[in-house]
């Protein structure tokens, strides 16, 4: 009897949902993805302010209470998980194509592009990050560019601007060591293409790794957001973000300690989501993966 | 060895220099300059100004101002912050030891924590004790500091009281009550909750480290030879399997300073600590660029110096690691 042919992705796909941890975070990050989707069904404005109605506790009319101007804490939530999860995937998938560029053209091509590609990385990997996030954050706010005044953008840039060095280190290791194998030689023997054998040859064995890694810094970049907001250096008001929500939270802990529990557990939640979901791609991925030894 | 040393200092020359360039430009290129603040007083004229810009060498080609910063920057003038009109070496000498402090016992409450963790957990994986540690450093990795260090400030300080006098079990703002500053004893109860803050995360993320470096040096011959000799199990643990699992752990703290100096900054802006992180963040405020650029530069070559220290740590303690 002849067996079914199981395709690879298939295979990856199994082994993913039998780590039941994982299975669950794609569910709680789905859940939000969708409930951020449908914020605009609540009843209530993110922004719009009623004074009157401030420190109101948790309860049926508001689930998770006011703040100090009368706004609707859930509502201000769900709008925030827009911005968390917009700069978490925006600011990794921009990251990582940098990184995977550098890493390559550095792994594979060696020599002198290598030694000046990663004393880039270097210096950037030596650059206190918070201090210059903060730095770059309000210099580029005060430039006189229009696109640079959304400050969800300029979020977006400055994170995937100092962590685009982890993908490259990660892509530039595993070049170094398929572009010694025999396929690659076999391809450069027919005739290939440098760009033919890097993006077609290479760069497909490199995808498991990358999208663990990838995990990982989505979730360092919500956290990354949300300080800066909380900071105040990072999404600007009025834009409900998580992290300006707890900074807000944090002026009133006196009077509605309550309010600083709802965004930290939020930012929480996902960034656990995110990681149980990077254990679990590890675990699908592992037999493929690469070790440079 | 001293050539080794010599070399990588050597080597993060250009690594400095990059920094150094970028920060110039950025600083430089801001709109109006270092003397936004002047042209906005209605006090100082224009000729004032630019006798200023003259003076300060502002209409100089950039690579000679260049030049002139970096050489200020050697000599070890960071320039003089616009908002207190002090020098900013002074501001930041005062600073640093606070932050090191801080870090430093934060460090130190880690590596207590985390090593039994570690080793626990690699002694007996996949047991219940393994399996339960590896729930709390995920839960550990995913707490954002800052809500981490608010909540505490809610429990302990909002929340809780003693009972018998009403006040709050711990302080929440700067190093020291008014008028006990000095004493060892008031500055270790300050630093309960901030230290507390800071070192539940890094406590998650090393002992997860330390349990899979572990794990792979158990299974060498050389720890079933101290077995086999009869030696107890925590000196087999302890003194035989962690003094080379720990070996990767010096590099990847050197590789984690910076993200150390950010829950740093984090910690120190909620706690009100009069660190570097704090300074920074109330010159980030003001927009007081010779502190901003102070500051990073300290902070990048302390980083750089750290890394090299590390790498010669890891030389020290393993011989195998030849220099050539």
């Amino acid at each position: 009897m002849i067996e079914r042919e199981q395709s690879m992705g298939w295979l990856i796909t199994r082994r993913f949902f039998k780590h039941k941890l994982a299975g669950i975070a794609i569910g709680v990050l789905a859940i939000l993805v969708f409930a951020s989707a449908l914020a605009f069904v609540a009843p209530y404005s993110p922004t719009d302010q009623e004074p009157t109605n401030s420190f109101q506790k948790p309860g049926i009319q508001h689930w998770f209470g006011t703040d100090e101007l009368g706004r609707d804490i859930f509502t201000r939530i769900l709008y925030g998980s827009r911005v968390s999860l917009t700069v978490g995937l925006l600011s990794t998938f921009l990251s990582i194509a940098v990184g995977v560029i550098v890493g390559a053209l550095s792994g594979y091509f060696g020599g002198w592009i290598d030694t000046i590609l990663m004393r880039i990385t270097d210096a950037f990997l030596t650059l206190p990050t918070i201090f210059v996030l903060i730095l770059l954050a309000g210099f580029l706010r005060e430039q006189q560019v229009p696109w640079l005044q959304n400050s969800v953008l300029v979020v977006i840039i400055i994170i995937a601007a100092l962590s685009w060095m982890w993908p490259a280190r990660l892509v530039r290791g595993l070049f170094l060591v398929l572009r010694e194998r025999e396929f690659i030689t076999a391809t450069r023997a027919l005739g290939g293409s440098h760009l033919r054998i890097i993006v077609q040859h290479i760069l497909p064995n490199c995808i498991g790794p990358i999208l663990v890694s990838g995990t990982l810094q989505m979730a360092s970049a919500i956290i990354t957001e949300s300080g800066l907001s909380y900071l105040g250096f990072g999404v600007q008001p009025p834009t409900p973000t998580w992290g300006s929500i707890l900074s807000t939270a944090q002026n009133q802990v006196f009077r509605a300690p309550w309010i600083a529990f709802y965004p930290g557990l939020m930012i929480f939640i996902t960034v656990m989501a995110i990681n149980y979901i990077g254990d679990g791609l590890r675990d699908a991925f592992d037999p493929y993966v690469i070790h440079a030894d | 060895m001293r050539t080794y040393a010599l070399r990588r200092i050597a080597q993060s020359i250009p690594i400095l220099f990059i920094i150094s360039v970028m920060l110039f430009f950025m600083v430089r290129s801001a709109p109006g300059g270092p003397l936004t603040a002047a042209r906005r007083n209605p006090n100082i004229s224009k000729e004032q100004i630019q006798a200023l810009e003259e003076k300060l060498g502002l209409n100089d080609p950039l690579p000679v101002q260049y030049g002139r910063w970096l050489h200020d920057m050697l000599s070890g003038n960071l320039g003089d912050s616009i908002k207190f009109h002090r020098p900013v070496n002074e501001m930041i000498a005062e600073r640093i030891p606070n932050t090191l402090l801080l870090v430093g016992i934060s460090f130190l409450v880690t590596l207590i924590a985390a090593i039994p963790i570690g080793v626990w957990s690699a002694r007996k994986p996949y047991s219940k004790f393994d399996y339960s540690m590896t729930t709390v450093t995920f839960i550990g990795q995913s707490i954002p500091v800052y809500w981490l260090g608010l909540g505490l400030i809610i429990i302990f300080y909002v929340t809780i009281k003693n009972p018998v006098t009403g006040n709050p079990f711990f302080p929440v703002g700067g190093m020291n009550t008014q008028g006990r500053s000095g004493d060892v004893l008031d500055l270790l109860w300050h630093l309960a909750l901030p230290v507390t803050a800071l070192s539940l995360g890094w406590i998650a993320w090393y002992s997860r480290f330390l349990r899979s470096s572990m794990l792979d040096v158990l299974h060498e011959d050389y720890v079933r030879t101290a077995r086999a000799k009869g030696a107890a199990d925590n000196v087999v643990y302890y003194k035989h399997a962690l003094r080379n699992a720990i070996l990767p752990l010096v590099t990847l703290i050197a590789l984690d300073l910076p993200s150390l100096f950010a829950g740093a900054l984090f910690v120190e802006t909620i706690f009100s600590w009069p660190g570097m992180g704090r300074l920074f963040w109330d010159a980030a405020k003001g927009r007081d660029y010779p502190v901003l650029l102070g500051v990073v530069m300290i902070t990048a070559v302390l980083i750089i110096v750290c890394n090299i220290l590390a790498d010669l740590a890891y030389g020290w303690l393993n011989p195998q690691v030849k220099y050539d």
